[in-house]
């Protein structure tokens, strides 16, 4: 059996619905970053998959997968950041205690 | 004379008023007497052209010159209006009365307004608008152009109404005539709009021929004519609009000659007497026009009987011979709409006895008010109860007065004599009870102005104005003088219909031999006979009470207790329109209604609106839960919803 077009989609559908799943579920604010790179990854590969299935020549997929790794990876630092100073303001990541937007 | 001169009876006095105004003002010292060179100049300039115009227009054939007039506003070919002037025997007799009396009261002013340096160069500058848009008024040969100048007459007369604002008394009493004929204004300018809805043109000669060609008919015309009264009848105070001009004699005296007796004032009639044509074609418009007049007539002299104040009698006196004028041109009117005569000659023709008095009575009136700002001058106050003997000390003054007096009561052969006379005459033509009610104002008339000429000027002397210091003199020579002429033209205007010319001039009557006239007015009839008695009996009864006290005045006014007090207390028109029209009714029910309104309907609905949305958001931002993941699930369920609809109806 080869690996198809299909294998790569239905890889990343899982990784991002476990993603999904986990950013809207989880309460730890860490893991709710994490979720969201998995998400992001689910989104790379299926990018890379697309790219070298349907047009082999160019490498649009995989210049956009590596732009993608280059912001996740500056979202990652920015949130990491931002849940510190809530840590140190708030004494909590418990994602249910941030509701500052409450009316 | 070329055509374009009219415009200089206009322009001359406006120019003197921006030369007052924009050099004299801000650039001479207050108390320099040159604003009032400038505007006597100027005036004079006026009177010149007006009367070189009134013998070019008695020469004219059809007495009217043709003037070529300037487009003003032109839209396309819908809409026109023109600058023009009209130049008939009316225009050339007003001109002439407005310039020549503006420039006595002028020159009068250089006397009477001496001490009053911080005023003088302000009270110049008014004089000349007010006098540039009175005549602007009578040329103007449209009925637009005529209402700018009416309001402009009316912002003059409130300006020098309230000339010493700093009084309270002539800052209200400027209030009050503005406020009271705007009123009127009202009316015509309604009456404006709706001529010009049905004819398309402001012009009163045009709006005039396609009234005498059937084009107005019915109850259009009727209105149109009673809100032009209206207006009239706010400028001309006549009654129920009459309350504003007793206490517009808180101005300055030459104002009150020159605006509240002689010309603003008969504007109305002049007003009436323009549009005419318009009126003899409704016998209501002037079955009112004549009721109104010779109701006001006996209305005001009655009030005129008991005042103290001799300015107050003097302007119940106008008012009573406003009414005069309205009532000779609605009766002429009414005899014209009777017998079906509603040509534009017939009506042009039938205005002359109410201008007619309109021309005598500017003269000697102004001529009275001019001997009572004299008065002033000496005693300090306008009370008669604090004066007497005058005529010792100021026998110019009591000479010139007594003329002016006289003629007002209409003794032959002054010129009230006649113009009264023909007022009478057309009063009987028109309706017999307003006949006797004019003949009763005639006996008033006489007698209250010998009321003022014995407290005045006979007996002795009773202080003057406590305050008041310095000793009684005569006045000046400046102020003497234009009472003199004023005086001469008291006994003389008369006589240009003394030989029927000036009716003729005005298309009315025929004319015939002066001695005819001078004697002959008596034999026709018995009514000028017994005017003249019932004149003659008023100034007897005013001997009797006031000259030799043989009837005490005191056990009079006892006697006729609830008429006294009636006519003292003005029939208590003030406190109907202060107290019971606008204080109870105005703010006491209709204002405090429309406040109920405003704070339940209109504030109550915009308070719900705020209100309701208030509370519809308390509901809805429970939603708003701060969560963020709730949050994202709503955006994931949403793009979910949008893949399936795309998915399915895509």
């Amino acid at each position: 059996m080869s690996v198809g077009l299909e294998h790569y989609l239905v890889l990343s559908a899982v990784l991002f619905s476990i993603g999904l799943y986990g950013a809207l579920a989880k309460k730890n604010a860490v893991v709710i970053l994490m979720c969201i790179e998995i998400m992001l990854n689910a989104v790379n590969i299926a990018m890379v998959a697309f790219s070298r299935y349907i047009v082999p020549t160019v490498l649009t997929g995989q210049i956009f997968a590596i732009f993608i790794i280059v912001v996740a990876a500056a979202e990652a630092a920015v949130g990491l950041a931002i849940v510190i100073s809530i840590y140190r303001n708030r004494e909590t990541i418990e994602s249910t205690d941030i509701d500052l937007m409450k009316w | 004379m070329p055509t374009q001169l009219f415009w200089f009876i206009f322009l001359l006095p406006v120019i003197s008023f921006a030369i007052i105004t924009l050099f004299v003002k801000p650039f001479v010292r207050r108390e320099s007497p040159l604003a009032g060179y400038i505007t006597i100049t100027a005036i004079a300039g006026s009177a010149v052209i007006s009367i070189w115009t009134l013998i070019e227009v008695l020469g004219a054939p059809h007495h009217e010159i043709a003037v070529p007039s300037i487009s003003w506003v032109a839209i396309g070919n819908v809409f026109e209006i023109n600058l023009g002037i009209i130049m008939d025997s009316l225009t050339a007799v007003m001109v002439v009365v407005v310039s020549v009396v503006s420039l006595m009261v002028q020159i009068y002013s250089l006397g009477y307004m001496a001490h009053d340096e911080a005023g003088y160069t302000r009270y110049y500058a008014w004089m000349s608008l007010f006098t540039a848009s009175m005549l602007g008024l009578i040329i103007a040969s449209n009925l637009l152009l005529m209402f700018v100048f009416w309001e402009m007459v009316g912002l003059c007369s409130y300006l020098l109404i309230g000339f010493w604002f700093h009084k309270p008394s002539a800052a209200n009493a400027a209030k009050k005539a503005f406020i009271v004929t705007r009123f009127g204004d009202f009316g015509f300018l309604a009456a404006v709009l709706l001529l010009y809805a049905k004819t398309g043109t402001f012009d009163t000669a045009e709006i005039s021929s396609l009234a005498a060609a059937g084009a107005l008919t019915g109850t259009a015309i009727t209105w149109a004519a009673i809100g032009i009264f209206s207006g009239a009848m706010g400028k001309s105070a006549q009654f129920p609009l009459h309350v504003w001009l007793p206490d517009a004699m808180e101005g300055p005296t030459p104002v009150s000659a020159l605006i509240h007796s002689a010309t603003m004032v008969s504007a109305g009639v002049f007003l009436v007497a323009r549009t005419f044509p318009i009126f003899v074609h409704s016998l209501e418009a002037v079955t009112v026009v004549a009721a109104i007049g010779g109701f006001t007539a006996i209305f005001a002299a009655s009030m005129g009987l008991v005042a103290n104040d001799i300015k107050r009698v003097l302007a119940y006196s106008t008012i009573s011979q406003l009414g005069y004028m309205m009532l000779a041109l609605g009766a002429a009117g009414i005899v014209l709409s009777h017998e079906g005569h509603t040509a534009i000659d017939a009506a042009k023709a039938a205005v002359a006895v109410g201008i007619f008095h309109l021309f005598t009575h500017a003269f000697f009136k102004s001529l009275l008010f001019l001997g009572a700002g004299s008065v002033n001058h000496a005693t300090g106050t306008f009370d008669m109860r604090l004066m007497g003997g005058m005529r010792k000390v100021m026998p110019w003054t009591y000479i010139t007065f007594l003329i002016g007096s006289l003629s007002l009561a209409g003794i032959w052969p002054l010129a009230g004599f006649w113009s009264k006379d023909e007022v009478l005459i057309t009063a009987l033509e028109g309706n017999t009870l307003l006949f006797i009610l004019a003949m009763i104002t005639v006996f008033m008339t006489a007698f209250y102005m010998f009321r003022v000429i014995y407290m005045t000027f006979h007996g002795e002397y009773r202080g003057g104005d406590p305050e008041a210091h310095g000793h009684l003199h005569e006045s000046p020579g400046v102020m003497v003088w234009p009472m003199v002429f004023l005086s001469v033209l008291a006994v003389g205007a008369g006589w240009w219909n003394v030989s029927g010319h000036f009716g003729a001039f005005m298309g009315h009557g025929e004319t015939k031999g002066v001695i005819e006239g001078l004697f002959g007015i008596f034999t026709h009839s018995p009514w000028p006979i017994i005017s003249l008695l019932l004149g003659i009996g008023g100034i007897v009864l005013a001997y009797l009470m006031y000259g030799s006290k043989r009837i005490s005045a005191e056990r009079v006014g006892d006697m006729f207790k609830p008429l006294y007090t009636m006519f003292l207390r003005k029939y208590w028109m003030d406190e109907l329109y202060e107290d019971i029209i606008v204080r109870k009714t105005l703010i006491g029910v209709l204002f405090a209604g429309l406040q109920q309104v405003d704070t339940y309907a209109v504030d109550g609905t915009v308070n719900g609106v705020a209100n309701g949305t208030s509370a519809g958001g308390g509901i809805i931002r429970r939603l708003q839960t701060g969560q963020l993941q709730l949050y994202g699930l709503f955006i994931g369920i949403g793009i979910l919803a949008i893949a399936i609809c795309l998915y399915t109806f895509g």
